[in-house]
């Protein structure tokens, strides 16, 4: 094993004693915007995808890489936005309790 | 190893970028930081594409040294098609629909990471680099990131109805989920057996990674597919913490630390996630994943043994009534109300009866909605003041000095059963008290079983009357009638 290795495994270990703890005692109502916010960190994977495409020589690799930086980008840029959507929703009911009547539209889906 | 500046510097930065996730996920514990979080959470993620990018540019790929001449295009159209379709999606999706776009976007997470794994194994098997660390962590990798793209496009399918929220099950079902499980299993041993030098697989590794990856591609559906829609935001989160997984071995094949600490992280706080929410319900994450809840057997038990009486209806004008000149009312919504949009037209008909001088909370169950607090997000986008909302525990006692419950499209978490018949398949799940209110009003489409396939016998109740309506028509309806008192 190369030193390398050792390292990046040491790292990955601790990381995931990390994330035992950096969950705790979250309130039920957390508990969507939460897991979609760790969503949107896997999408990370969009990182691994530069880099295979950095590398991507002929053309399989290439639609492989391709694909991948979608699926990746996908991931990230809406995963953040969506749960920034929800935890919006939380922090305006705190600041504005009385609607005014042009937030009361109808449309559910509106944008934020 | 000696490393340059510049790439000490890109080392540090990936160092930064992973603490930002770290501390951003932490803040998104409390109500108060969570917003905050994401947005340092996100700053984290701009921080590793740009360093990424930074590397390419300047130092190339840290494998080969240099950027091949389609990369760029393939990152920078791939990042503008992917980013907007999911830019897109989130913002235009309704909230109700909300826990199938995390699912969507769960999938093709997992799918990339899986698609990183392959790509990975095809270089190192070209360059004779495949040794059995790396050959572990692909197959790892690329199993991981296969399951979670099936099982959550599986997961998609059954919120958006495209495929029944009921457990669909086989014949040898359980046979073949374990079969495709032992082919995945089997070839892995077979390609680090090979990297090993023990057996020769020379020129069939590739193959074998096929095999495995398919595998796991089936087993995902197998292992979704009996599992009731109910259960699924457990389901997804489970396959969100294997995303993360997978992501982290990519990091470990690339020698990447910010997908090795981003990956690590999202597998852990998903896996602590996944068991907070099965605890929610009240059940374990090995009895969901074991699919067969609500439906089958057990539910035709209770079923028999359940729900028996008549069902007394009640119309408009007498809920109106009911509602105006009580003293004290708790509006208990589900599922139903989400879909029918009545969001507003309830908070419409709690304005109106606190002008009356009526007290007026929400009971919100853990788990109404779709997913672990879905209810609360579609409650605050209608301006339902934040002080009205209760949770089950605290609101519990006070059902029985409550003079209507106004059950608006729940169905299962307001089900006695779960206290009293063992036989019930939700036995021992936490429910909201609806049936030590003095009066009950349930304003439902119909009769028909809730997600969970069982009836509920708070339904023939004689204090209960059901009020047969769309939510949002009924609740419309409704506030016109205590208008007119």
């Amino acid at each position: 094993m190369t030193f390398e290795l050792v390292a990046a495994l040491t790292i990955f270990i601790l990381a995931v004693l990390v994330g035992f703890e950096v969950i705790s005692k979250v309130p039920a109502t957390l508990h969507t915007p939460l897991m979609s916010g760790a969503n949107s960190i896997h999408g990370i994977v969009l990182v691994g995808s530069m880099l295979i495409a950095a590398t991507a020589n002929e053309p399989l690799s290439q639609i492989i890489a391709f694909v991948a930086v979608i699926f990746a980008a996908m991931n990230v840029v809406g995963g953040y936005v969506v749960t920034d959507r929800m935890l919006q929703m939380f922090k305006r009911r705190e600041v504005s309790a009385v609607p005014t009547p042009a937030e009361t539209g109808q449309d559910a889906g509106r944008e934020a | 190893m000696e490393l340059g500046p510049l790439q000490t510097l890109i080392h540090f930065a990936y160092v930064l970028a992973a603490s930002l996730f770290v501390v951003g996920l932490h803040m998104m514990n409390s109500p108060v930081s969570a917003r905050r979080g994401n947005l340092i959470s996100a700053a984290g993620m701009v921080l590793a594409v740009v360093v990424t990018g930074v590397q390419l540019v300047v130092l190339g790929s840290p494998v080969t040294g240099q950027t091949e001449g389609l990369a760029w295009p393939i990152i920078i159209v791939g990042t503008l098609i992917g980013g907007g379709l999911g830019w897109y999606s989130a913002r235009k999706v309704k909230m109700t629909a909300m826990p199938q776009l995390v699912s969507i976007f769960n999938a093709v997470g997992g799918g990339a990471a899986g698609l990183i794994a392959i790509e990975d194994y095809w270089t190192a098997v070209q360059t004779a680099h495949a040794d059995v660390w790396l050959s572990i962590f692909v197959v790892a990798g690329s199993i991981l990131g296969a399951v979670a793209f099936s099982g959550s496009v599986i997961a998609t399918g059954k919120l958006q109805g495209f495929i029944s929220g009921a457990p669909i099950m086989f014949p040898g079902h359980r046979i073949l989920t374990g079969a495709l499980a032992v082919v995945a299993i089997g070839g892995t041993v077979a390609l680090v057996l090979g990297a090993l030098g023990v057996i020769d697989v020379a020129g069939l590794e590739m193959a074998i990674l096929a095999v495995i990856v398919l595998a796991a591609l089936a087993f995902g559906v197998t292992m979704v597919m009996p599992i009731g829609g109910a259960d699924m935001p457990v389901v997804i989160s489970l396959l969100n913490s294997g995303t993360g997984l997978a992501a982290a071995f990519a990091g470990l094949v690339l020698l990447n630390p910010v997908l090795i600490i981003a990956g690590a992280l999202v597998g852990a706080s998903g896996a602590i996630l996944t068991k907070l929410m099965a605890d929610a319900m009240n059940r374990s994450v090995l009895n969901v994943m074991l699919g067969g809840f609500g439906g089958g057997a057990a539910a035709a038990a209770a079923g028999a043994g359940g729900a028996t009486g008549t069902v007394r209806e009640v119309a408009v004008d007498d809920v109106a009534i009911q509602l105006a000149y009580a003293q004290k009312v708790i509006i208990v919504p589900g599922y139903g109300l989400a879909v029918a949009q009545a969001q507003h037209a309830v908070r419409e008909l709690a304005e109106l009866l606190e002008g009356r001088g009526v007290e007026v909370s929400y009971a919100i169950h853990p788990v109404a909605g779709r997913m672990p607090g879905h209810m609360n997000v579609l409650l605050a986008e209608a301006n339902v003041p934040y002080h009205q909302l209760r949770e089950m525990e605290e609101i519990n006692p006070e059902f029985a000095r409550t003079d209507v419950a106004l059950v608006i499209g729940a169905n299962d978490v307001t089900n006695p059963a779960a206290r009293s018949n063992p036989q019930s398949p939700i036995y021992g799940m936490p429910i909201l008290d609806v049936d030590q209110a003095r009066s009950i009003v349930v304003i439902k489409r119909s009769m028909a079983a809730g997600y969970a396939g069982i009836d509920n016998e708070l339904f023939v109740d004689p204090k209960t009357g059901m009020y047969f309506a769309d939510a949002r028509q009924g609740l419309t309806d409704l506030v016109a009638a205590v208008k007119l008192l």
